[in-house]
């Protein structure tokens, strides 16, 4: 079952690394050419942290937990 | 007087909240790759009857516990109480903490060890063995419908916000959600679906967390939202009818009285009864909602949570796939945990629209008279994806829908794979084919899984043709929860309860469940009856019914099996406390005990529920 329940958290991480680069790209993207229609508190940057935290998050899941080491394991 | 900003009468009614970009669509397409893939990957390892209803019985308690959570945070108990927050205020909270944790703790501390111990695959798997097959069979045939009208309704709710939300056509959303949902299902069954759920609760609070935080450096914290509240209560009218009705006149839409009459915007007016939860239960006029303290104690505390939450077999069966009993007894404890902290991204994006939000929001009865007149309103369910707009760019916008979408997935999911197993062990097998062999029970859950996501889909239809089916459905559904709960702690805590107890406890129990509910419905000023006062709401109603038929179901059992013969005590082993020696959790350290995480969770609890007083 460890084979399963590792393969869920990489699953998980390999969407949100996916996510957090879509993400931080567009956050970026908005920084250099901002939009002319702008969302509440968008002098934030929200795009760009919450894109960073996905990808912080993506990176630790499937980097810990990747299938090479889990067959190791 | 307010200008109504609100009533936005030049808008198209057919305009939808929030416009998607080409980045959005490909995130939502990412969403649906991923769950499909996640199917197709998971169908070499389910070989076996067990590996497609019990997900193989290997779940870890994290996976088991995310997945017995994630059935129930549905797209619909998103929207729904973030509107009921915006509504209520913050009394809505109480459906995710007295409503919800001491139940999800009996059921792993107390309740788990015997669904674990007796080794069935369902909860009227268990009602078989403690008390034959009439009350497994009752339990059974109405679960089975039950739940696939209420995956249908599920469907059909989905399609509607979709189209709300983003204009999408209705047939478009029924047939791709049901085709991703069938082909994951169908493919790897509970496996499939649990994965799935894990996936979709991350992405659930991924998607929505970034509203309550935007939403509280707005608003300046928690003491600023309450001058907010505090300030739009004041501006919007609410609690004041002639304030709301000169409003509504002045944008030339007639309130419409015999509507307006009984809704909660001409409730109490009084800020603090928004943001406190519980010293306004006193009375029933003393809080928006119309109920008082042994409602929510009581009723939804002691009776409505304790059967959803330790008999809907949606639930209890993730909970069931967890590896060993220490697991199966950490899941719901870790469940409770996060289940506690789920307001943040539902109630609070709620309370944070009635503070914040310019544009007034409305009870659907008002909104639809509006939309009859040509004008158009936002209704309260409509506070989440409005506060998705608010916030959300391209990109999180995109994240944002699929949470919401993520969340339809998996209460769908949940409903079939339920249903599936239903069907199959205490139906099929029992009552048409008691010698088929695993293979040919693995090829049923499959076909029944398919077969009832078209069911599903036909009932969506319906549902399409008349929205009072959606009602009713919702309604019967809550008939059999209280009942059930009473037949199922009764025979796991008192070796004395017969067959025959159990039985007519449960018949009687949903029949005046029933008969409450038609009486009402009938005759309105019932509820005065029911709900012990002139003072309550619809919401009591449903928290009385529940308390007077698991009170019946319990007196009913006992009489009868006090006048019925009992099993001899080694046939109720494993069944019934006194009779069952339970299996050890095994040698573990003090933090990796259930009871230790319970307790904690308890405190926190406490803590929670002592803040917001």
């Amino acid at each position: 079952m460890t084979k399963h329940a590792n393969s869920i958290w990489f699953l998980i991480g390999l969407q949100l690394l996916i996510y957090g680069a879509i993400v931080e790209g567009v956050g970026l993207w908005e920084l250099a050419n901002p939009p002319t229609h702008k969302t509440a508190l968008a002098y934030l940057h929200p795009a760009i942290w919450w894109g960073a935290l996905l990808l912080a998050m993506g990176l630790f899941y499937t980097i810990r937990f990747r299938p090479a080491r889990t067959l190791k394991d | 007087m307010l200008t109504l900003p609100f009533l936005l009468a030049s808008a198209s009614a057919a305009k939808p909240l929030v416009s998607a970009s080409p980045v959005d669509f490909v995130i939502i397409a990412i969403y649906f790759l991923f769950v499909i893939g996640i199917g197709i990957y998971l169908k070499k390892y389910t070989k076996t009857g067990d590996d497609f209803f019990m997900a193989g019985r290997e779940m870890t308690a994290w996976i088991a516990g995310l997945a017995f959570l994630s059935a129930n945070l549905g797209a619909l108990e998103l929207l729904g109480w973030a509107g009921s927050a915006y509504e209520y205020g913050i009394l809505a909270v109480h459906w995710y903490w007295i409503g919800a944790i001491p139940a999800m703790l009996l059921l792993g501390l107390v309740m788990m060890p015997f669904y674990y111990a007796s080794k069935t695959h369902s909860v009227p798997g268990y009602l078989q063995l403690r008390y034959g097959p009439a009350t497994s069979g009752l339990s059974a045939i109405c679960f089975a419908l039950m739940t696939i009208l209420m995956s249908g309704v599920n469907i059909f709710a989905m399609a509607a916000v979709m189209q709300v939300v983003l204009g999408w056509p209705l047939q478009l959303s029924i047939w791709v959600s049901s085709i991703a949902m069938g082909l994951y299902v169908v493919l790897a069954g509970l496996l499939s679906a649990i994965f799935n759920e894990v996936l979709q609760f991350v992405l659930i609070w991924l998607g929505s967390l970034l509203i309550p935080i935007l939403g509280m450096i707005q608003a300046g914290g928690w003491a600023g939202l309450k001058r907010d509240i505090a300030k739009n209560l004041v501006h919007f009218g609410i609690g004041n009818p002639a304030v709301v009705a000169a409003n509504l006149k002045a944008s030339g839409i007639e309130h419409p009285t015999s509507v307006l009459k009984n809704s909660s915007i001409f409730g109490t007016s009084h800020p603090s009864t928004y943001t406190h939860a519980w010293s306004t239960l006193g009375h029933f006029s003393a809080n928006p909602m119309g109920i008082n303290w042994i409602g929510i104690v009581f009723g939804l505390g002691a009776v409505i949570s304790m059967g959803y939450w330790t008999t809907d077999f949606l639930v209890v069966q993730r909970v069931m796939s967890a590896k060993d009993l220490r697991s199966a007894k950490m899941a719901p404890v870790i469940g409770a945990g996060f289940k506690m902290f789920v307001p943040i991204i539902v109630i609070l994006p709620g309370l944070l629209g009635l503070g914040l939000l310019k544009t007034q929001l409305f009870p659907q009865p008002i909104v639809d008279a509006a939309a009859r007149q040509g004008h158009v309103l936002y209704s309260y369910n409509d506070v989440l994806p409005i506060m998705l707009a608010k916030y959300c760019g391209p990109g999180l916008l995109g994240l944002g829908i699929t949470a919401l979408i993520a969340g339809f997935m998996s209460g769908m999911a949940g409903n079939i794979t339920a249903f599936a197993t239903v069907w199959t062990h205490d139906i099929y097998k029992p009552m048409m084919n008691p010698k088929a062999s695993d293979r040919h029970l693995l090829a049923m859950g499959r076909w029944s899984s398919a077969i009832g996501i078209l069911v599903s889909v036909a009932t969506a239809y319906l549902v399409m043709k008349s929205n009072s089916i959606m009602d009713y459905v919702q309604a019967l559904f809550s008939f059999f929860i209280a009942p059930l709960f009473g037949t199922v702690i009764l025979g796991m805590l008192w070796k004395r309860t017969t067959k025959h107890g159990g039985f007519w406890g449960l018949l009687a129990g949903t029949a005046a469940s029933v008969g409450m509910w038609l009486w009402v419905l009938k005759q309105p000023g019932a509820l005065k009856y029911i709900a012990l006062s002139p003072h309550a709401q619809p919401m009591a109603a449903d928290m009385f019914r529940a308390l007077w038929s698991f009170i019946l179901v319990v007196l009913v059992t006992v009489v009868v099996s006090l006048a019925t013969r009992s099993k001899p005590k080694e046939e109720l082993a494993g069944l019934v406390m006194g009779c069952t020696d339970i299996p050890p959790e095994g040698q573990y350290p003090l933090v990796h005990r259930p009871i230790f995480w319970a307790a904690v969770i308890s405190v926190v609890f406490i803590a929670l529920n002592l803040y917001f007083w």
